[in-house]
């Protein structure tokens, strides 16, 4: 019996979701009585995961795998399982994960919880809370399989440090061609931008904002914040920005620290996607915006007076706290 | 090319979220029910490969017979037939056994479904029915392509977007950007008409086990009343100080 987490990275480095998750495969792990044990591919300074409190690291290096393919790594995943004898499979909420944790679901029959936000509440039963109505509640929810698998929400249970001393283990799963079946052609990312899934702050904009033309100060007002940049629907649909930035209950979820609106009115459909982030400020020169009753902070005002003043003060701060 | 599109039977998304029986059950008081968001751009784009490629559209939806008017929407929109799998659907897993019991009768080259449903945020279907029918799988498709046997397919990532390439039989997770959102069909009376005459078979589930049980509810604990500010500065040393977000 073991927990066995799936730790994400790129070019060779842990994603921050990486630490997430392992924290939080810890924490079950010690609820459980048992250890947990990472699975990553490709990845350098695995023992890195022990600060995390990871007591071994399967570590598979393979060529074939540098770029992320579902299906190929819930193989290589689902013999770790067996192999560990694992009865708990974590993983997070990137879109990755999403991705393979359904496939994994079917190859080993077990029960996926995604979108979790704690510690499961009990063991026997498996029972923990995770967001459901894009956000509008709360389910508690009971994973009756022998083999149970939990997607941890973004930045919901956060990084704890644990030390253990982190084992590395070469691990190489026995794939062939049918588990490469899709392909991947082209990957087209920003490089270097803080995306959505990973961003503790999020800036977002809205009609408000007028046109794409304006959009400088929200990238500068991220910029400063080292964030990521959203927007609302209607501004996707309107191509003033890409559809991968939509947020909301039809877009992306948002579960960032700090989520700031401007010029987004709080549609019931905008609120749904971002409300499980944990502080929210809204600027609007529309002091009846229904934003606001979702909101933490706010200021009424023209975002284009006060987007600038805030950059500015912001840069005074950071200067001031280097 | 033979077409299933999967069809989730969900609340209105200005639907204000309530639970009953000590919140153990969803109400369903005063809920307007629609094809969720994420079908429906999948169910437009099932339209196009019909058009232009002479696809044949059936629907499958699993669910009691109050699902049948959400059904009839979508014949409304121009699928084909429609299949209802007559059980009430409790989990995730349980839905995509139901569906892949149909898809292998149904001999479908393609399986169009919702990267996920708007009320219980599975998002798992898509990809538990594929491994259970051993058909190839993307999820968060915003664009696809069919050519003979070969699909290409754009799929959403975190930061960007990968084109990937397959072969069929295949299963999509599909969401905005499969089709653009002013290409939405809206039925029209004679496609309301037709679908009257359209079959809508029903089947009766399979045994199959609830993977997961939803046991109880909860509502977010209500917001208090928003701090409201006057300047840059004031905002700023509220985030650092009392929210210590920054
Ligand atoms: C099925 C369905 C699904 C949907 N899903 C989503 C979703 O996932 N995400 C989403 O965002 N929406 C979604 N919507 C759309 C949603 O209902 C709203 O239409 C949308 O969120 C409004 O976007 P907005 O606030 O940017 O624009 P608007 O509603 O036009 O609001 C603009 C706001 O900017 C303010 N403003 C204007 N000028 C200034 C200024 N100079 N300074 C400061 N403030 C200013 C105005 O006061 C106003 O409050 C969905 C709708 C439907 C029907």
């Amino acid at each position: 019996m073991s927990v066995l987490v799936y730790t994400e990275s790129e070019n060779g480095k842990f994603k921050k979701n990486a630490f997430e998750v392992a924290s939080y495969a810890k924490a079950v792990a010690e609820q459980l009585g048992t250890s947990a044990v990472a699975i990553s591919f490709n990845a350098d300074a695995n023992n890195d995961l022990g600060t995390y409190g990871i007591s071994k690291v399967l570590n598979v290096t393979n060529d074939q795998l540098k770029t992320f393919n579902a299906e190929a790594y819930a193989k290589a995943i689902t013999e770790a399982v067996n192999k560990e004898e694992a009865n708990v499979v974590i993983v997070s909420s990137s879109a990755n994960s999403k991705y393979l944790a359904p496939i994994l679901a079917g190859k080993l029959k077990a029960g996926y919880a995604p979108n979790v936000v704690e510690a499961p509440n009990s063991t026997a039963p498996f029972t923990i809370k995770r967001t459901a109505f894009s956000n509008k509640g709360f389910a508690h929810t009971e994973i009756t399989t022998d083999t149970k698998i939990v997607g941890v929400s973004n930045n919901a249970f956060g990084i704890v440090e644990n030390n253990a001393d982190a084992v590395v283990e070469d691990f190489s799963p026995s794939l062939d061609d049918n588990d490469f079946a899709v392909k991947s052609v082209e990957v087209d990312k920003v490089a270097g931008k803080v995306t959505i899934a990973d961003a503790e702050i999020v800036v977002s904009g809205g009609r408000g904002l007028k046109g794409p033309e304006n959009w400088g100060m929200i990238e500068e007002l991220a910029e400063v914040l080292g964030a990521a940049t959203a927007c609302s629907k209607p501004v996707s649909d309107m191509g003033w920005r890409p559809h991968g930035e939509h947020v909301g209950q039809t877009g992306k979820p948002v579960a960032a620290n700090l989520y700031i609106a401007v010029g987004i009115s709080g549609a019931i459909q905008h609120l749904a996607g971002v409300s499980a982030s944990k502080t929210k400020v809204v600027i609007n020169n529309d002091a009846e915006a229904p934003f606001f009753k979702a909101a933490d902070y706010g200021i009424v005002g023209d975002a284009f007076e006060v987007v600038p003043q805030l950059v500015e003060k912001l840069k005074e701060f950071k200067a001031q706290n280097a | 090319m033979k077409i299933l599109v999967c069809i989730s039977n969900v609340p209105d998304t200005t639907s204000k979220i309530n639970f009953t029986d000590g919140d153990t059950k969803f109400d369903t008081n005063g809920v307007q029910f629609v094809i969720n968001p994420n079908d429906e751009f999948g169910l437009t784009r099932a339209m196009w490969f019909k058009e232009k490629q002479g696809a044949t559209v059936h629907i499958a939806t699993v669910g009691d017979a109050s699902v049948e008017p959400t059904m009839r929407k979508a014949l409304a929109i121009g699928a084909d037939e429609g299949i209802r799998i007559n059980a009430v659907p409790t989990d995730g897993f349980f839905v995509a056994e139901q569906l892949a019991n149909v898809v292998k009768d149904g001999a479908y080259d393609l399986v169009i479904a919702g990267r996920e449903s708007i009320d219980y945020n599975g998002g798992m279907v898509p990809g538990i029915l594929a491994t259970l029918t051993g058909m190839n799988f993307i999820n968060t498709c915003i664009n696809l392509e069919v050519e003979g046997n070969t699909a290409t397919a754009i799929r959403e990532i975190d930061g960007g977007k990968e084109k990937v390439e397959t072969q069929l039989p295949l299963v999509i997770g599909g969401q905005k950007g499969l089709v653009e959102e002013s290409d939405l069909k809206i039925p029209n009376m004679r496609g309301i008409m037709m679908a009257r005459k359209k079959a809508l078979n029903v089947v009766e589930p399979i045994d199959a086990v609830k993977a997961t049980v939803d046991n109880k509810f909860e509502k977010p604990a209500p917001k208090g009343t928003v701090k409201l500010v006057d300047s840059a500065d004031e905002l700023v040393a509220l985030l650092h100080n009392e929210a210590k977000v920054i």
